[in-house]
């Protein structure tokens, strides 16, 4: 699903890591932890595309959803259309993935009245209703309650039992079972 | 893959459409008070007044074409997706064309009314204008893109990209003297190229965005 190899991440003048291997099969899920600033969020940003590797490859088996800070909402819309829009770019429809994250009744809300944790969900909404197999997921349970991390791990253990993978980085506990472990320690910055 | 993409931004453009016609409309006011009341130079000089006021109303819309987006990782959602960012940029200049340029044109009615311009002179403005404001729309998404994240990047962008404007000012308020064929064909000609080389360069700039 994911295979990165000897990949290294340089910001500005720092060596955040190198000679960085790793493997993600189908139904995997990879949780990364380590202190901040460690390059949690550029492995993942790496992994995603979105961030070239200063040495080293990546490979995708398929298409990939990405989690980050911003929940990329358009404010003015309502969430309904706010997750249309990102549906359609997908090819898919959003209902029964914010029926998932317990959003539905806020689909005729404009985005800017949500709460953060709010966004959150509807973020990892946007996520599920992808349909991409590879869920790349920075810090997910950022501001979500209780209920909301519940929901988020019946998420992601949907998608494993679907032949689905994922990798986060994470600094709160997910209840994610028999996860493999990724500690960045930083110790070459 | 690409039209959704005008469709939003053409639809959020729209919404902001107001802001650059009043512009336009305002300057083309106050220019008689500029000049004073002389209804011959003002038809003679208001087809470039109209032209300028065109081009500094582009700057106006320049600061939410790009900034937003990048803020709101919602150009992060479509790299993940694999959409070229020269695509996004074509998308963009697209829908900022489709928001600015035609709501300029009819402004543009007004506005030569005001200013007491004859029929043939604002039949040559508005061709004139229609080839002239799609570079514009691209110039403007190509600045948006270069100056995102920087301090000032309103005033920066201004700075950036009337220089590059100035070819199309002169070709385009060239263009309304009736003996004056070469003018318009002089600007289709720098509008196609700046039309046509905006996406490679925004789409660079927005993949520069991300590292």
């Amino acid at each position: 699903m994911l295979a990165l190899r000897d990949v290294a991440c340089l910001r500005g003048d720092r060596l955040l890591f190198e000679g960085l291997s790793l493997t993600v099969a189908a139904g995997e899920a990879l949780v990364v932890t380590g202190p901040n600033g460690v390059g949690k969020s550029s492995l993942l940003r790496i992994a995603a595309g979105l961030l070239r590797p200063s040495a080293g490859t990546v490979e995708r088996a398929g298409r990939v959803a990405w989690l980050g800070e911003a929940a990329a909402l358009d404010g003015d819309r309502t969430l309904g259309e706010a997750l249309r829009f990102w549906a359609k770019l997908d090819g898919t429809r959003p209902e029964v993935a914010t029926e998932a994250m317990g959003i539905a009744h806020l689909a005729r809300v404009p985005v800017r009245y949500l709460s953060t944790g709010q966004r959150r969900r509807s973020a990892i909404a946007r996520t599920v209703a992808s349909g991409a197999p590879l869920w790349l997921l920075d810090e997910p349970a950022n501001g979500l309650d209780t209920e909301g991390i519940d929901r988020l791990g019946d998420a992601i253990r949907a998608h494993r039992k679907a032949g689905g993978s994922i990798v986060t980085a994470t600094h709160l506990p997910l209840p994610i079972d028999d996860a493999e472990n990724l500690v960045l320690d930083g110790i070459l910055a | 893959m690409i039209s959704p993409l005008i469709l939003r931004d053409t639809l959020r453009g729209l919404r902001a459409a107001g802001l650059p016609v009043a512009f336009f409309l305002i300057a083309a006011t106050l220019f008689p008070f500029a000049v004073g009341p002389d209804a011959r130079l003002l038809a003679k000089a208001g087809g470039g007044m109209l032209w300028l006021a065109a081009l500094l109303a582009s700057l106006l819309p320049i600061e939410r074409l790009v900034a937003p987006d990048a803020d709101a990782g919602v150009l992060d959602q479509f790299a993940a997706r694999g959409i070229a960012d020269e695509g996004i940029a074509a998308a963009k200049i697209a829908a900022h064309w489709l928001s600015f340029g035609p709501p300029l044109m009819l402004a543009a009615l007004p506005g030569a009314a005001l200013l007491g311009l004859d029929a043939p002179t604002l039949g040559r403005l508005e061709a004139s204008l229609a080839i002239g404001t799609p570079a514009l729309a691209a110039l403007g998404v190509t600045v948006a893109a270069l100056t995102v994240g920087l301090r000032g990047s309103g005033a920066l962008a201004g700075l950036v990209l009337l220089p590059l404007a100035v070819p199309l000012l002169i070709f385009g308020a060239g263009a309304l003297e009736p003996a004056n064929a070469q003018a318009l064909k002089l600007l289709a000609a720098t509008a196609l190229l700046l039309t046509f080389g905006a996406p490679f360069a925004a789409g660079a700039a927005l993949r520069s965005l991300r590292d």
